[in-house]
Parts: C-alpha cells; sequence; structure tokens
C-alpha cells in the first residue's frame, strides 16, 4: 500500500515522538528551548564530520553536541557573558563553521535542506534501530533520573537539601538532549529539532494539570503531528520536518479552545 | 548525657563568604534527635544561611558539616515555583519521596489542608501554600527537620496550632529540628536550645541563658529579654505523682 520508505518514515517518526514528548516537557519546565536550539545548530558540524571521516552520522552529531554543551558550561564559568548571550554565541558560529566546511567538501553532494528540514527518503533501516534502540536507552535513563530531576527543577534547594543530588541529575540531562537531537536529525532535520520538543509539550500544557498528564499529552501530540505529518509530506511532496512541525502547531491552536474553557469555568 | 549517636547534624566553626563578604562566620551548633534548636536574629544574620549550610546546600563553606542522616525534610524561607508547571498539592506531596495515600492524607490533615490535595499549588494563599509546604516536609517522616520560617503567612490562631504540631512531631517522630522563628513568644517555650545570630553566634543556650545574656539583651531589647524569661514561669512549679502542683 504505502512505500517501504514511507513505512521507515513512519516507524522511525513513531519512535522519535515517544522521547521527544518527556523530554519536552523538561525543556519547557527548565526553559530550556533556546539550549536545546544551540545543540541542534551544532548537531550541523556534527553531521559534516560524519561525512569527512565516514563516521555514524548520529553518532557523530552526539558527540560534538555534547562538546558545545561541555563547552557552553565552561564558558558560563569563565566569562561574565549572560547565558543567552553565549547560546546564541555557540548556536550561531556552530552553525556557521558547520557550512563553511560543507563549501569545502566540495567532492560529497550534500542536500543541505535535507539537513536543515529532515528528509524522510534518507531513513534507512540502520537509522530505525538508531532510533529505536537509542530512544529506549534515553526513556530508560530519563525514567532513572526522573525524581531527582523533575525536584529540582521545581526546586533546585529542597531537592540538595533532601540529598537527590540535583546536579549529576542535571548532567545527565543534558546528555540526554544531545542524544535526542542525534536520533532525530534525519527525520526533523536540525532547524526544527526544538520545535518537535517544545510544540507537543506547550499543546500538552493546556490540556494538562499534573506533570505526568503533560508528559502523557505531550507524547500523543508528538505522534498525531508525526502521522500527520508524514502522511501530508507524502501527499503534498513536502520536507518531513516543516509537514510535522506544522501538523504540532494545529495541534497547539486547537489546544487553546480547550484552555479557554477551562478559564472560563474556573472564572 | 548525650552520645554521639544522638547526633544528627553538626556544623563546626562554620562559615560562608560570598564576593569577599562573610554571610555568616564561625557557627558552631549541633541538632540531636528529639531536641529543637532554634535560630533567633536580627535579618541578614545569617539564620537561613546558616540553615542551608546545616543542610548541605551550600558546597564552598569554611569549617565543617557533619552530617548523620539522609531523611531530611525541609521548608525553605523563601521558595520560587514557576506556576508554569502544572503541580497540583498531591503531585508537590511525592516530590523527593514514593509516598503511599494514607501516608500523604495523614501529613495533609494534620496541617489542615487535605481539603486542598487536588488544588493546583499556584492557586494557594500564602497560609495554606505554608502549611502544604510543613505538610511535605513531615510526611517523609523524616530524622531532621529544618524549618525557616515555616508559619509566615499563617493565621495566628493557625499559627498556634502548627507550632504544637512541630513540637508534637519532635516528640512523636524523635527527630531533631533546626527551627528558624521569629516570633520569640511561641518559639521559646517549646526550644531546647537557643542560638542568637548575628552574622556570628552572640550567644547560644537554654531559651534562659539566652535571655540574660547581654549581647541578646542588646541585640533586641530589654522587652524580649522579658518575653523569654516569662517562660520561666512555667517551671517554677513541679507536678507530683499524684497530681498536685508544688511549689520548687
Amino acid at each position: 500500500m504505502f512505500d517501504d520508505f514511507f513505512i521507515r518514515a513512519l516507524v522511525a517518526g513513531i519512535g522519535v515522538a515517544f522521547v521527544t514528548g518527556p523530554l519536552g516537557c523538561f525543556v519547557i519546565w527548565r526553559r530550556l528551548s533556546y539550549f536545546g536550539d544551540t545543540l541542534a545548530h551544532s548537531a550541523l558540524l556534527g553531521v559534516t564530520l560524519a561525512f569527512t571521516m565516514e563516521f555514524n552520522i548520529a553518532l557523530s552529531v552526539f558527540i560534538i553536541s555534547s562538546l558545545i554543551a561541555l563547552i557552553l558550561i565552561q564558558l558560563q564559568k569563565k566569562t561574565n557573558l549572560p547565558g543567552d548571550a553565549l547560546l546564541g554565541l555557540l548556536a550561531h558560529s556552530s552553525l556557521a563553521v558547520g557550512l563553511v566546511v560543507i563549501g569545502f567538501l566540495t567532492f560529497i553532494r550534500f542536500d543541505i535542506m535535507g539537513l536543515l528540514f529532515g528528509d524522510i527518503l534518507a531513513v534507512s533501516v540502520d537509522d530505525l534501530l538508531i532510533i529505536w534502540i537509542g530512544g529506549a536507552l534515553i526513556l530508560l535513563t530519563l525514567k532513572f533520573i526522573w525524581k531527582p530531576l523533575f525536584a529540582s527543577t521545581v526546586n533546585y534547594e529542597l531537592a540538595e537539601a533532601e540529598g537527590l543530588n540535583p546536579d549529576r541529575a542535571k548532567a545527565i540531562f543534558t546528555i540526554l538532549m544531545a542524544a535526542i537531537i542525534a536520533i532525530s536529525i534525519k527525520m526533523v532535520g536540525l532547524l526544527l529539532i526544538t520545535g518537535m520538543l517544545i510544540i507537543p509539550a506547550a499543546m500538552a500544557r493546556n490540556l494538562s494539570s499534573s506533570p505526568q498528564s503533560m508528559v502523557i499529552y505531550s507524547i500523543i501530540g508528538g505522534l498525531l503531528s508525526v502521522i500527520i505529518g508524514l502522511f501530508t509530506s507524502l501527499e503534498f511532496n513536502t520536507s518531513s520536518g516543516p509537514s510535522i512541525i506544522t501538523a504540532a502547531l494545529l495541534l497547539f491552536i486547537l489546544s487553546l479552545f480547550k484552555i479557554k474553557q477551562s478559564i472560563k469555568l474556573k472564572n | 548525657m548525650t552520645t554521639d549517636q544522638n547526633i544528627l547534624v553538626k556544623l563546626n566553626d562554620a562559615g560562608l563568604q560570598l564576593n569577599d563578604k562573610w554571610l555568616v562566620k564561625g557557627v558552631s551548633l549541633q541538632v540531636e534527635k528529639g531536641k529543637i534548636v532554634t535560630l533567633i536574629g536580627p535579618n541578614g544574620s545569617g539564620k537561613s544561611t546558616t540553615a542551608k549550610i546545616a543542610l548541605g546546600i551550600y558546597k564552598k563553606i569554611d569549617g565543617s558539616v557533619e552530617k548523620y542522616t539522609h531523611k531530611v525534610g525541609y521548608v525553605p524561607q523563601k521558595i520560587s515555583i514557576d506556576w508554569t508547571l502544572p503541580l497540583r498539592v498531591n503531585d508537590f506531596m511525592v516530590l523527593t519521596e514514593s509516598l503511599n495515600k494514607e501516608t500523604i492524607d495523614e501529613a495533609l490533615s494534620l496541617t489542615g489542608v487535605i481539603h486542598l490535595k487536588d488544588k493546583n499549588l499556584g492557586d494557594l494563599s500564602g497560609g495554606e501554600f505554608q502549611r502544604v509546604l510543613l505538610a511535605r516536609a513531615i510526611s517523609k517522616k523524616p530524622d531532621l527537620l529544618v524549618l525557616d520560617e515555616p508559619v509566615q503567612g499563617v493565621d495566628f490562631t493557625g499559627e498556634i496550632a502548627l507550632y504544637e504540631l512541630i513540637k508534637k512531631i519532635s516528640d512523636e517522630l524523635n527527630c531533631g529540628i533546626l527551627l528558624i522563628s521569629h516570633d520569640l513568644h511561641t518559639v521559646m517555650s517549646a526550644t531546647d536550645h537557643v542560638v542568637c545570630l548575628n552574622g556570628h553566634v552572640c550567644c547560644s543556650g537554654s531559651p534562659m541563658d539566652v535571655a540574660k545574656n547581654n549581647e541578646y539583651k542588646a541585640l533586641f531589647g530589654e522587652q524580649a529579654s522579658q518575653i523569654l524569661s516569662r517562660y520561666e514561669h512555667k517551671h517554677d512549679h513541679i507536678h507530683t505523682d499524684e497530681g498536685e502542683i508544688k511549689k520548687n
């Protein structure tokens, strides 16, 4: 009924949505959307590195993104610049350096649009394995650090005082962010990964009254976005990333009606 | 006699320096099982800082902290919670430890806010939120409770009831309490040991010892001293086994 590539894209997208759902909630709660953006921008450098050294793309992106996160933490300690300025510095310079390196790699045919906005044709069986195994590992790790991470998101001092080791949870979460970007880059593209993290979670916030229900709605929102987006992409031959994100945006707009109702009820 | 096993947390000449300014310096104190230690002192005297040092929130301190328990309940003085987080009272209760329904309900009933269980944390009033904070801290049945002005914003009758509750918890759970309070009246009647801070320990001892101390009088004025000594009258008689009251 459908071509193999489409089934692969669907399976890949569903795997990604299961992971971006809960991670996206933390991105919103901890106000990390610009941080996610920075890691995603630096992924371009990881991709070019993978091509020059004939290395696995996901692994290379993961390494570069983690490295950028480390550099950010060091810069925060050693300079007096505000956090958002440092994020902007790293995001745009790593994107620029990545593009310059691509310019030098004339011997490789690059699909820059696919890289920036996602390309469902590019999803291979190997990618599926990376997404589902990597995704399962990310979710397991998140489950393991959930309590300290969530407690310190609510209040750092409470978590620290009551012995939950929030600093370790935060460091592990940073690595998880780099990992989700690495596994979802082919699907959504590096410019739109943060959208996949934030928009379903934002929609979920409008519908939920507890952290658990927000995570569940966020996963459902991500799944619907992927399914609707990919079918649209197939039908109208649009890039997969923008189609998925547009679907997520529509769901978010729908969720606004719900929040209006509940506010009316309150008054 | 106190054996070392009763000590829950001990500060040895502890202090904290921030941007070349001492927030608090040279504090030595210990909290033991079943005892209430109260920190008093004017604003900015380092009470909250001392509590946070005892809790291990500050890492780069002078001196040392010895902590002998991991079961800690903390009510911070200020808590800024991001209200964009969907968080009900029930979710907040299990923030740092998983508890069963009965334990949660019991703690919320004790502080009188069981009816707020399913309410969003952001919709509570200041006093209600304070009661929830206290309920959360006691629900995990900690060995050490650190309460930084736990009844701020609570109505007058509630305040007295909550202090009685704190005293009761200390007896029932045999936990040690480090309490910070401005309310000399209510606190002194239940406190075992008072530490008067003003950037350093200006005096410490039983409530009576502190009340007589000249530095304390200089800091709080003669009136405050009288407040403390009033509680001495409580002890000018003894209860005999027959239930009679005998003058000392």
